[in-house]
């Protein structure tokens, strides 16, 4: 019996597993704790990573698509290397993204709307652009932080840290025909 | 022996610091770096969060440009190196996924084969490629007396380090060693700065940058040096920020490893990108090696 038939067909678990490579990995989860216990933003999290995976196999899709755990994690890779268990515990949380942001179940975090300006900027440009995001994002999202951040912007300005064009890339056309590709593949 | 070079979109303005000494200190050690030609963005963590056929399609694009006689690929970030050394791994271990990337990559008429590409980061290429001996010989004004704390950051050095420990990596310890640094042994050289959360949560990003900088002046460093230019911003660019938040007062210059190893080698500071941190190197350079 492989691991992948261990999970229940047509239940949240197993749709994970569909969506993550390695997934399958996630059935052999002991709750040991150790993903928790090393991530640095556990202090943040409404649920751990180790309680997470106890909901997803609980099957309480709900309130894990709602979770903020996957928005305060920072990709440090930590739960992923410590994990005895060698669940892609990253790649989980990135997978839970993706599905609260297709349906839409995120609240209280502005990391979607960063996400998507960071996407766009490169799908105008075929390079991300510091300084688009740095108004564009800022202005629409947190207009009083941008006010705390003038003197750092000015400073990186002055600096030539910040320039107030990206380069845009000659073959972007190129670029964006993969994108569409990807995009249509990904709707099947 | 030829690389292909992956700049990356912060080394073109907000980290050119990195890329001017990546350049001249690779140039020195004869390590020919060939920049590729028409690269895109890597997508950071920012296309992984949204649709993962997306994110390797574009990173692949990159992979698919390197010219059929290079085979390595080198990433001075820590994010492209991350991103696309992990496109061309789900590629090589997932046939349904190198299926799928192939299908966009060829509506752009490109293709790639997982594992044509070796993807490298720059410290790798200098203590594995290079190694010990020839980093030596480049030396003429050793970082003696130079207290100096090397900053690993996340994902250079996980999921996968490349022939080093994922929990305490020592292979730019052991480079600023060769060059005759005071190195620091600290915790948190693999702790995370925070990323992108800069952006999302200052209260969470804050708190992960005061942690490091903290743990690096309790054992007394002069300066921090960062592989990746994230880590770089954070650091540095956010210190004056942190000290106004949780009213502490660091004052510690973050460089990028690349910088101090030129100046060692004897290279001029000014090309090696130094005067483009916020927190200004100079002081503690002449205090600890003197005028120059």
């Amino acid at each position: 019996m492989t691991a992948h038939t261990a999970a229940k067909e047509g239940s949240f678990l197993a749709e994970v597993i569909e969506a993550t490579p390695n997934g399958e990995r996630l059935v052999h989860c002991l709750q040991c704790g150790s993903c928790g216990g090393s991530c640095p933003s556990g202090d943040e999290m409404q649920y751990t990573p180790r309680t997470l995976i106890a909901m997803i196999n609980a099957g309480d899709r709900d309130a894990v698509l709602a979770a903020n755990t996957m928005w305060a994690c920072v990709s440090c890779y930590f739960c992923t290397t410590r994990c005895p268990q060698e669940i892609p515990i990253t790649d989980i949380i990135y997978t839970l993204k993706r599905m609260s942001i297709a349906e839409q179940r995120y609240h209280g975090t502005d990391a979607p709307a960063l996400a998507k300006t960071f996407t766009d900027f490169v799908e105008m440009f075929g390079r991300s652009y510091e300084a688009g995001l740095a108004t564009g994002y800022h202005l629409l999202h947190r207009p009083l932080g941008m006010v705390k951040m003038m003197p750092m912007g000015m400073k990186m300005f002055f600096r030539g840290r910040m320039a107030p064009l990206p380069t845009k890339i000659r073959q972007i056309d190129q670029l964006r025909a993969i994108i569409k590709k990807a995009k249509e593949l990904s709707k099947k | 022996m030829k690389y292909a070079y992956y700049p990356g979109c912060s080394l073109e303005c907000n980290a050119a610091a990195y890329d001017d000494s990546v350049r001249e200190v690779a140039d020195l050690l004869g390590v020919k770096l060939q920049t590729l030609d028409d690269w895109n963005c890597c997508g950071a963590t920012e296309y992984f969060s949204q649709n993962e056929l997306v994110a390797c399609a574009v990173i692949a694009r990159n992979l698919a440009l390197v010219e059929p006689q290079i085979s390595q690929l080198v990433a001075p970030c820590a994010a492209c190196y991350l991103n696309l050394k992990k496109t061309d791994r789900l590629m090589a271990d997932h046939p349904e996924i190198n299926a799928q990337v192939n299908e966009c990559l060829a509506a752009g008429g490109l293709s790639y084969k997982p594992g044509r590409v070796t993807v490298r980061h720059m410290l790798d290429v200098i203590v594995d490629d290079i190694g010990e001996t020839a980093v030596r010989d480049k030396v003429v004004r050793p970082l003696e007396g130079l207290k100096v704390a090397p900053y690993y950051g996340c994902q250079v050095v996980r999921p996968v380090a490349d022939g080093d420990s994922t929990e305490y990596p020592m292979k730019m310890d052991r480079l600023l060693q060769w060059i005759g640094a005071d190195v620091v042994d600290y915790p948190a050289k693999a702790h995370c700065c925070g990323g992108h959360m800069t952006q999302i949560s200052e209260p969470q990003a804050f708190e992960l940058i005061r942690r490091l900088l903290q743990c690096a002046a309790d054992h007394e460093a002069d300066m921090i040096l960062c592989m990746c230019p994230m880590c770089q911003l954070n650091l540095d660019g956010y210190q004056a920020r942190v000290n106004g938040f949780f009213g502490t007062d660091f004052n510690l210059p973050i460089m990028y490893f690349t910088q101090m190893l030129g100046v060692a080698f004897g290279l001029e500071p000014k090309k090696l990108g130094f005067g483009k941190e916020l927190v200004s190197a100079m002081p503690v350079l002449k205090a600890r090696l003197g005028e120059r």
